[in-house]
């Protein structure tokens, strides 16, 4: 137990060492460029900064993917000539459900929305399964797997919209990350009123082009005729148009969305360019539509709908309506960054300003030096030479602890400064158990080596039993905790392992070291 | 002088007869621990924004806050506040608002609020602002609920298998009745319930757990080493034995919390105190609760095992 060979006692001295290496680089401001630079993150509540976390609206995305059914099934029915009485999704099923006018067609009709379905590669599953009644009812029900994975897919697409609409903004070092089946956090370092952000990621953005269906007039009591719908006028009031439910052209189409001014009127604008299918469909419709009304509508709201003057074949067009040079330039960057597959909403908010952050640090500082000072004396005191032999392995601790950290990037958070000191205090307790251990085995008459080997041996069990059940705790803490209690676990359970190491190693060598230096008759316990 | 020790937390050889005191301190606890339970519902905790949802945000004041400014301006901004309280300076002000009916709504609430203090009271500087939703925060509670109930259930089965059973449910009987007491503490104080109030109770979990292993450790020592000791005075002998231990190693984390209460800050400082109560509950209760408990049910039992270890891993090498 109190033997250690020139191999173990150099490994002991080398994690030290490397510990004492990864911790240092916390205290100093700016790197030095010879010491590997890996410091602790500090976590937002400590740097000020912005947590937000988004919510994918599944809802949105089985009724979108319902709606884009819906057209499948009119567009194919109408090519052979079948027609329906009625046709209806039914979002809480998961469902479209379609009357034939004639039942006798049935067979047809199967045959045409039988081509809609798709079968996944990976194990031949359909996506939806087709079923009809004799007196011509006709149900299109979505798989269960099939829309999970359309919902997973639609969580990855809007962390990837997301990602391209902050980087936009501006802001250094933004994380954006998924959370569980629907969420998707994002963590903004410096950003302490995320108002902005919040106004670009509410935002689903889905633009499209629409021919304006010029044959009614929207009033607010009537009801738009099937196939227009009454959109609202951004910024006017009640105003509405009538639009057809037709989408000529996606903003999907788009390669490129700039603000800029206009030449002619100095207002601001935003520039967009097509790709090639949006350019060459752009181009039909506008040659086939001259003098005719088309509407820009953004997430169900015209923003404009001039009247087209000539065919435009460019694949180039410019979008005005009442803006400023801030909202010119969001709409260009929501432009570029693309749609978002469904709304976000925020679900939760944490924003710390700077001064509060530096504030917490002062306070978590001065409390980690006091608790320091504080345990150190009291191990001074009640313990004397073997109190300020653990008193050593403490401060080995503390950096070692940092400099894990920094080795694993963990956050340090306020509870996890909070937890550096209850570590602190906990190591310790090691340390107690471990000398009174050695005090009674000495008063039973034990020379001096013997109450050393038997000391250290018999507290091991212990040690280990309270360090046991106290890192179980903090390991549920870390799994069911979030934000900056994650980092309180994270702090305590580091703590836990390094105090099992200075604590029964570091001490144990010093001790020993001791032993050997001096030859006591009697140990000073 | 820093070699030898200068004092002793409690003098050697102490027969302090703990267990006369079992009863009573079974009763004073129990007790306490009723009380808590009615403080828990009447009137109940105080719940922090994580598990109650709505919106706080902390501001700084140019100065002394002028609070009747700040309620005129809230009321103006019709955001349902709940209540403008001073935090710790007198420029620092915490405002709360209700959970409100939708995510959407909360988002709107927060950014009144940032107009209308911009406008209402210049000069504030918003510090924090913490929005939870009603969905958020109802899944925070209960995963914090999780942590705390399996945690529990580890360190039983973990006692159970390191001890014999007896251990284990009056390890786990103790931290039941710490834990609960560490609740009325809330009520009473009318400290925030909140996350990091989760975190501050599992680590008395862990930590009164390691307080209860030091005396069980030696009771099942003394087992071995006295055959034919009563159990009684036994465990007496073993608490006595370890009384230097047991208020050595609260001391040192009482001693590591203290500066966290006094200069850590508002927004910590609940934590502290609240940990500072846990250890010395869960100190106390390792020599008046679970060492009766395992009185009590150990009486025959306990020693019957002693004679023929079952568990001879255990058993020989503590």
């Amino acid at each position: 137990m109190m033997y250690f060979s020139r191999m173990k006692t150099t490994a002991i001295l080398a994690v030290c060492l490397l510990g004492l290496l990864l911790g240092v680089p916390n205290l100093f401001p700016a790197p030095v460029s010879w010491l590997p630079w890996h410091t602790v993150h500090l976590g937002l509540d400590l740097k000020g900064g912005s947590y937000l976390l988004l919510e994918v609206d599944m809802k949105a995305v089985t009724k979108e993917r319902l709606a884009s059914l819906e057209d499948s099934i009119r567009q194919a029915l109408r090519e052979k000539q079948v027609f329906y009485q009625s046709l209806d999704s039914q979002p809480d099923q998961n469902r479209v459900v379609l009357r034939l006018r004639d039942a006798a067609k049935t067979d047809i009709a199967m045959a045409a929305l039988k081509a809609l379905i798709s079968f996944d590669p990976n194990n031949g599953q359909p996506d939806m399964a087709l079923e009809a009644t004799p007196d011509g009812a006709i149900t299109m029900t979505l798989s269960a797997p099939a829309l999970a994975q359309r919902a997973a897919g639609a969580v990855d697409q809007s962390i990837e919209i997301v990602r391209r609409r902050i980087d936009q903004t501006g802001v250094v070092d933004p994380q954006i990350t998924r959370q569980g089946q629907n969420r998707i956090v994002v963590q903004l370092p410096g950003i302490s009123d995320p108002d902005r952000i919040k106004q670009l990621i509410g935002k689903t953005a889905h633009m499209t082009f629409r021919l304006v269906d010029e044959t009614v007039v929207p009033t607010a009591s009537s009801v738009a005729p099937p196939g227009t719908d009454y959109l609202p006028m951004l910024d006017r009031g009640g105003e509405k148009v009538a639009v057809r439910k037709r989408i000529d052209v996606d903003g999907a189409d788009l390669t490129d969305a700039r603000a800029g001014t206009s030449p002619e009127t100095g207002e601001w604008v935003v520039n967009f360019t097509f790709n090639s299918v949006g350019a060459r469909r752009f181009a039909d419709i506008s040659r086939a539509n001259v003098n005719h009304r088309f509407a820009i509508v953004l997430d169900d709201k015209v923003i404009s709908a001039p009247v087209i003057r000539e065919a435009i074949t460019a694949g180039r067009g410019q979008i005005s309506g009442s803006f400023t040079a801030t909202s010119a330039n969001d709409l260009a960057v929501l432009l570029r960054a693309g749609a978002l597959p469904a709304p976000l909403t925020v679900v939760e908010e944490r924003s710390v300003g700077p001064e509060l952050g530096a504030d917490s640090i002062r306070a978590g500082a001065v409390s980690l030096i006091a608790g320091f000072l504080f345990v150190v004396a009291f191990m001074g005191i009640f313990y004397g030479l073997f109190g300020w032999f653990a008193n050593i392995a403490l401060l080995v601790n503390l950096f070692l602890m940092l400099g894990l950290m920094s080795l694993l990037e963990a956050t340090l958070t306020l509870p996890g400064m909070a937890g550096i000191l209850l570590t602190l205090g906990m190591a310790v307790d090691a340390n107690i158990l471990i000398n009174e251990r050695i005090r009674e085995e000495q008063k039973l008459g034990r020379p001096p080596l013997q109450a050393l080997e038997h000391g250290f041996k018999r507290a091991y069990s212990t040690i280990f039993d309270s360090n046991a059940t106290a890192f179980l705790a903090h390991v549920m803490l870390f799994v069911f905790g979030s934000g900056p209690v994650k980092g309180f676990a994270v702090t305590i359970t580091v703590g836990i392992a390094t105090t099992m190491f200075t604590a029964w190693m570091l001490t144990r060598l010093m001790v020993s070291r001791w032993y050997v230096a001096t030859r006591p008759k009697s140990l000073p316990v | 002088m820093f070699i030898k020790p200068r004092f002793r937390l409690v003098r050697e050889n102490t027969t302090i007869k703990f267990m006369r005191g079992r009863i009573a301190g079974l009763v004073v606890s129990a007790i306490l621990s009723t009380a808590s339970v009615v403080l828990f519902f009447y009137p109940g905790l105080n719940l922090g924004i994580d598990f109650s949802g709505g919106v706080v945000m902390q501001v700084r004041t140019d100065g002394p806050a002028d609070f009747a400014k700040i309620h005129a301006a809230l009321a103006a901004a019709h955001v349902g506040e709940q209540g403008v309280q001073r935090f710790g300076d007198p420029s620092e002000v915490l405002i709360r608002l209700g959970a409100q009916p939708t995510e959407a709504a909360t988002q709107k609430a927060v950014a009144a609020v940032r107009d209308a203090l911009d406008q209402g009271v210049p000069g504030t500087k918003i510090q924090r602002v913490d929005a939870v939703g009603a969905s958020v925060s109802a899944e925070l509670f209960r995963n914090g609920l999780l942590a705390l109930g399996i945690s529990l259930v580890m360190i039983l089965i973990y006692i159970w298998f390191r001890f014999e059973w007896q251990f284990a449910v009056g390890a786990v009987v103790t931290l039941v009745l710490d834990i609960t007491k560490a609740i009325g503490f809330l009520a009473l104080t009318r400290i925030e319930f909140d996350l990091v109030m989760v975190a501050a109770i599992l680590t008395i979990l862990g930590y009164s757990t390691n307080d209860k292993v030091v005396v069980y450790d030696r009771v099942r020592e003394n087992l071995r080493k006295y055959k034919s000791m009563p159990l009684r005075d036994l465990i007496d002998l073993s608490i006595n034995e370890t009384l230097n231990r047991t208020l050595g190693t609260s001391m040192t984390v009482f001693l590591a919390s203290l500066p966290l209460a006094l200069f850590g800050g508002e927004s910590i400082s609940g934590f502290a105190w609240v940990m500072l109560f846990g250890i010395v509950v869960g100190t106390s209760s390792s020599i008046f609760i679970a060492a009766p408990i395992l009185l009590f049910l150990g009486e025959h039992r306990l020693r019957r095992d002693a004679a023929a270890p079952v568990k001879t891993q255990a058993a020989l090498e503590p």
